[in-house]
């Protein structure tokens, strides 16, 4: 939540972040990759030095694809003395891939979301629920990382961060908080019944104007988001360990109903400041690892 | 088992549309393509092992409204074209309109 110019409150925006590891030295490292994955809401960076995340950003998207690949990537190497030469390989992922003008190649979204779990909470992830700005994915995967079968949906924004954001600022409650606020109802209202994100929001103004309270109608627009997320799951089929990605892994409200219609916990975040391991980055965790694997395969034929 | 199975279309109020398509068994021979009367399915790289595989996919633009596209092959009778004609068995179609 911040304001903008005009003073107004923006409740849906939420905070970008950088970091880099202060004990890891680029200059030592063999191999240096970068994964960018350009999401339709966020823009996400993560440098790797021989396959460890060295440093990494995750920045709003803007309205130009490879704009925004380019701020990320540039955001995650400020200060390491980094320069785009001293990669070896770069891949970009996300919803704009094919706009990352810095990349190797492009691998699409679903494959690094994989990967990147196995990496964050490792080999024994074996349903991804991943929740982006614009789409819902399930994947399953096996102990590698590889890809079993997944499904998603981006047929509209109802349950996804967008409709979150578009929700937040209805009801004027920031961003961060409204998994909190969300929780914070006595009795579970029933779910709101609209499945596209206009009339959703509607529906929540008219539920305001019957005199709901804010926290009612959101913890009724979270366990509608829940019970979409939680059918696409079944269809591929939920097996432990399960682990949520994405930006909205972060909304607790949404966190705990999904896990409660499922039955199931998630594997909990890893302390972000300590390992990178960050949900929101797991699309980028994945692209960079592939990175480094495509390109010691291409010294492998090679040599 | 090996796999890699991609759902294209998606669950809604009106009920369940998917075409279930395993990257791992398609052999690329595009007879799916040929006999799909609406031209919903292309060739499609994905990136398994490695290595950039062509396999059969529904394009981009269908995937939102596979629920029209694909009923003029009368998906709740049985018998739809492209999961007949691939010989690998790589195709599925599940079909659930609420009635």
């Amino acid at each position: 939540m911040t304001n903008n110019n005009n003073g107004k409150t923006e409740y849906w925006r939420w905070l970008e972040y950088r970091k880099s590891m202060p004990n890891m030295n680029w200059k030592d490292a063999k191999i240096v990759t970068a994964g960018v994955d350009v999401g339709s809401v966020g823009s996400k960076a993560v440098i790797m030095l021989d396959g460890e995340i060295y440093a990494w950003s995750v920045m709003r998207t803007g309205s130009n694809s490879s704009d925004s690949a380019n701020k990320a990537l540039g955001w995650a190497m400020e200060g390491t003395g980094l320069t785009l030469k001293d990669f070896q390989y770069i891949v970009g992922t996300g919803y704009g891939r094919v706009n990352v003008p810095m990349a190797n190649r492009a691998i699409t979204e679903i494959a690094c979301h994989a990967k990147g779990a196995n990496y964050i909470w490792g080999p024994t992830v074996r349903t991804v629920l991943d929740v982006g700005g614009q789409d819902v994915k399930a994947i399953r995967c096996d102990e590698t990382g590889k890809v079993v079968s997944f499904l998603m949906n981006d047929k509209c924004a109802a349950g996804t961060g967008r409709g979150m954001e578009v929700i937040a600022d209805l009801l004027q409650i920031p961003i961060e908080d409204v998994g909190k606020v969300s929780l914070s109802v006595t009795e579970e209202p029933e779910p709101v019944s609209s499945t596209c994100v206009v009339f959703a929001k509607s529906e929540a103004v008219g539920l305001l104007r019957k005199g709901w309270t804010k926290e009612k109608v959101l913890a009724a627009y979270l366990r509608a988001m829940a019970t979409r997320m939680s059918e696409l799951i079944e269809k591929v089929g939920c097996e432990k360990d399960f682990v949520i990605t994405g930006g909205q892994s972060k909304n607790i409200g949404l966190v705990h109903r999904v896990e409660n219609i499922l039955g199931i916990k998630r594997l909990p975040v890893p302390n972000l400041d300590e390992s990178g391991r960050d949900p929101a980055s797991a699309g980028a965790i994945g692209a960079a690892l592939f990175a480094k694997a495509l390109y010691e395969k291409s010294q492998n034929v090679r040599g | 088992m090996r796999a890699f199975i991609t759902y294209y279309g998606y669950t809604d109020g009106s009920g369940e549309y998917y075409i279930v398509i395993d990257a791992e068994k398609c052999n690329s021979c595009g007879d799916c393509i040929k006999v799909c009367p609406e031209g919903a399915l292309v060739m499609e790289a994905m990136f398994i092992d490695l290595e950039d595989k062509m396999v059969a996919a529904v394009t981009e633009e269908q995937r939102k409204k596979i629920r029209y596209t694909c009923s003029s092959c009368k998906p709740e009778e049985g018998n739809v074209p492209c999961v007949v004609a691939c010989s690998q068995n790589a195709i599925a179609c599940i079909w659930k309109p609420k009635k």
